[in-house]
């Protein structure tokens, strides 16, 4: 960074304001961005401090006694197995975010090649591509996604066998999204000027309408995320995740298996409960911020 | 002769839906290694009973009863027809009882709650979006909705593990879960009802609040559209009430599109209140679905996935059929 701004010279930074700095700008303008990505900050910050202060066995049953409210020694306190609940967080987080970028990005991807097979191509492709996710949308995904879990042998249900779960029936919604775009920009001048002058079908799609696409495809990219974190905490809660890590679904269905408020154990699922409320609701405003980074018409209408 | 042909093509789509859906309950668990059956007389052999080597002549006599020795294609075609008569077989661990008889036992609590939860969130999300959006509103109207927005990010699930927390656990005011106290024998006294009452109401209230802020949101983003219409400022100027404009000019063409939207929600509405039961133990299908998952009873969660698949089709394809009632432009078409 240091040696691109000594090139590029004083009296330039004097005009042009750096990137940051208008970045920053920016995020003062789109409030919903910009809480969005203190929050999810606070969230990586606080894995990545948790997961140095304590060791990630913690995380796991018989590491701390059992049953211990927060306290100084365990700040989280303890659960009914005996985990410490603070690494618990941590490596919760740590893994739901492996899924949510994980299923996120292959589900943007697998999104972005049909939604551009689709619309660049068009014809029978097209047709049977929109076919297959309309006869998909009446479906509620999540049961599909029930059936795929459980029919799992155990001992496979790993956090990367949850983000491949959740992303099989979730392209749907970024194909979509992507294919409307692509037939919108397909119709541009500069795309027919690119096409007159003998560009090729690849050069066009990479050279042209995919770097015009780059706001709609983060926008694409982090609601896959919200609807991964989503789908696989709603499985986990159901106590179809993997029992042994510290998913914050699966502490939540194990506290509710224990009758954890019954019984008096009131922090064991309240604390996934706000972790994951905080990560769903940044990602939210995150979405909503790119919304109106992508789409100018939300951000006359405000 | 159009609008006939477009039932027919909407039916053909519905079953279509169906046919997609049991299909892939069909296929997906038999692309499986585990075998249900014999992982239930597994168990059962654990626990004692029988020689290890009658087990095997058990298992081969279960899945001939079950029709699993017979080549894959004619046990689809069984499959497919027996879903046509709503027939998803046999419980494996409550053997007697057909995966129906669960299904029918556990359904009046769930169609209690979603259908009071889901109507009032509509209802109520829509009334607020739209006067959040109406400018003549009074403003302590317009802010009403403001903190329901910022719930939308609030899944129902974590809405009932607050509200377990804040009030039935801190202020005790509502009971933890179950569908009524515990040693109370059901009874069609007053008494009975009321106590059953008190245990919907943390439930019902999470699914609601979990779900109202996205109608206030999109409901918002439509009244603003709306609003700037010409026929709306038009009625201004003819000099018709308030409550008039916003009754029959503001909010009854806002409302269309939420109707659609409705639909397409429904799948998402039902497995909240699916993943809500179980975390507040109602003994609805929930709760059925939650236990089946823990013990292995397979025939129990692939019927419970595809009744509730059918059922949210059906729902969203009648829903299509309602909006030309509501929408004169389409009639007249």
């Amino acid at each position: 960074m240091a040696t691109i701004a000594l090139a590029s010279g004083v009296e330039e930074r004097v005009q042009q304001p750096s990137q940051v700095t208008l970045f920053f700008r920016y995020l003062r303008r789109n409030k919903s961005l910009a809480i969005g990505l203190a929050v999810l900050l606070a969230l990586v910050l606080f894995t990545v401090i948790g997961l140095l202060v304590v060791s990630p066995k913690a995380a796991y049953p018989l590491a701390a006694m059992t049953k211990q409210p927060p306290s100084w020694k365990y700040p989280f306190g303890t659960d009914f197995f005996g985990r410490n609940l603070l690494a618990a967080m941590a490596v919760g987080l740590w893994q739901t975010a492996v899924i949510g970028v994980l299923a996120g990005a292959l589900g943007t991807l697998i999104g972005i090649i049909l939604g551009f097979i689709s619309a660049y191509f068009g014809g029978w492709l097209d047709n049977l591509i929109r076919g297959i996710c309309q006869v998909l949308t009446p479906i509620p995904v999540l049961l599909i996604q029930v059936v795929v879990a459980s029919t799992l042998d155990k001992r496979d249900v790993t956090i990367f066998t949850m983000a491949l779960i959740v992303v099989m029936l979730a392209w749907m919604w970024p194909t979509l999204v992507i294919r409307s775009q692509v037939l919108t920009m397909k119709e541009r001048q500069f795309v027919s000027v690119a096409k007159l002058s003998g560009v090729s079908d690849f050069g066009i799609i990479f050279k042209e309408i995919l770097p015009n696409l780059l706001p709609f495809i983060a926008a694409a990219f982090v609601g896959q995320v919200f609807s991964a974190v989503f789908a696989s905490f709603y499985l986990a809660v159901l106590g179809l995740g993997p029992l042994r890590e510290p998913l914050l679904g699966n502490i939540i269905w194990s506290a509710q298996g224990q009758g954890a408020f019954f019984n008096g154990w009131w922090w064991w699922p309240i604390e996934p409960a706000i972790a994951m409320i905080l990560i769903l609701g940044s990602l939210a405003l995150i979405i909503m911020g790119l919304d109106e980074l992508a789409n100018p018409r939300v951000r006359r209408s405000e | 002769m159009a609008t006939f042909r477009l039932v027919v093509r909407r039916l053909l789509f519905l079953i279509f839906v169906i046919w997609a859906a049991s299909t892939i309950t069909f296929f997906i668990p038999r692309l499986s290694s585990r075998s249900a059956i014999r992982e239930r007389f597994a168990q059962l052999a654990r626990t004692g009973g029988f020689a290890p080597a009658d087990l095997e002549k058990i298992i081969a006599n279960m899945q001939h009863q079950f029709g699993l020795d017979q080549p894959l294609m004619q046990q689809y075609g069984e499959y497919l027809w027996n879903v046509v008569h709503l027939d998803f077989g046999y419980s494996l661990n409550k053997y007697p009882s057909t995966v129906l008889d669960l299904i029918s036992q556990a359904l009046p609590w769930s169609i209690g709650l979603i259908f009071v939860t889901t109507i009032l969130s509509f209802i109520i999300g829509n009334l607020l979006g739209a006067i959040a959006a109406w400018p003549k509103a009074p403003r302590w109207m317009r802010t009403v909705a403001t903190p329901f927005v910022l719930l939308t990010g609030v899944p129902p699930v974590l809405m009932g593990v607050l509200l377990l927390f804040f009030i039935g656990f801190k202020l005790k005011l509502l009971p933890l879960g179950g569908a009524y106290s515990i040693g109370i024998v059901p009874n069609w006294s007053w008494e009975f009802a009321l106590d059953m009452g008190m245990h919907q109401i943390l439930p019902a209230l999470a699914l609601i609040l979990g779900s109202v802020g996205g109608w206030v949101l999109s409901m918002r983003g439509m009244g603003v559209t709306i609003q700037g219409e010409d026929y709306v400022n038009f009625a201004e100027h003819k000099g018709l009430g308030g409550l008039t404009i916003f009754r029959d000019y503001y909010l009854r063409n806002a409302l269309l599109p939420q109707v659609t939207g409705f639909a397409l929600a429904l799948g998402t509405l039902v497995t909240s209140a699916i993943v809500v039961e179980g975390i507040f133990g109602l003994p609805g299908i929930g709760t059925v679905l939650q236990l089946a998952i823990q013990s292995n009873d397979f025939p129990v969660i692939y019927g419970i996935v595809l009744f509730i698949t059918i059922t949210v089709a059906t729902l969203m394809v009648a829903l299509e059929f309602v909006y030309p009632l509501l929408d004169p432009r389409i009639r007249k078409n």
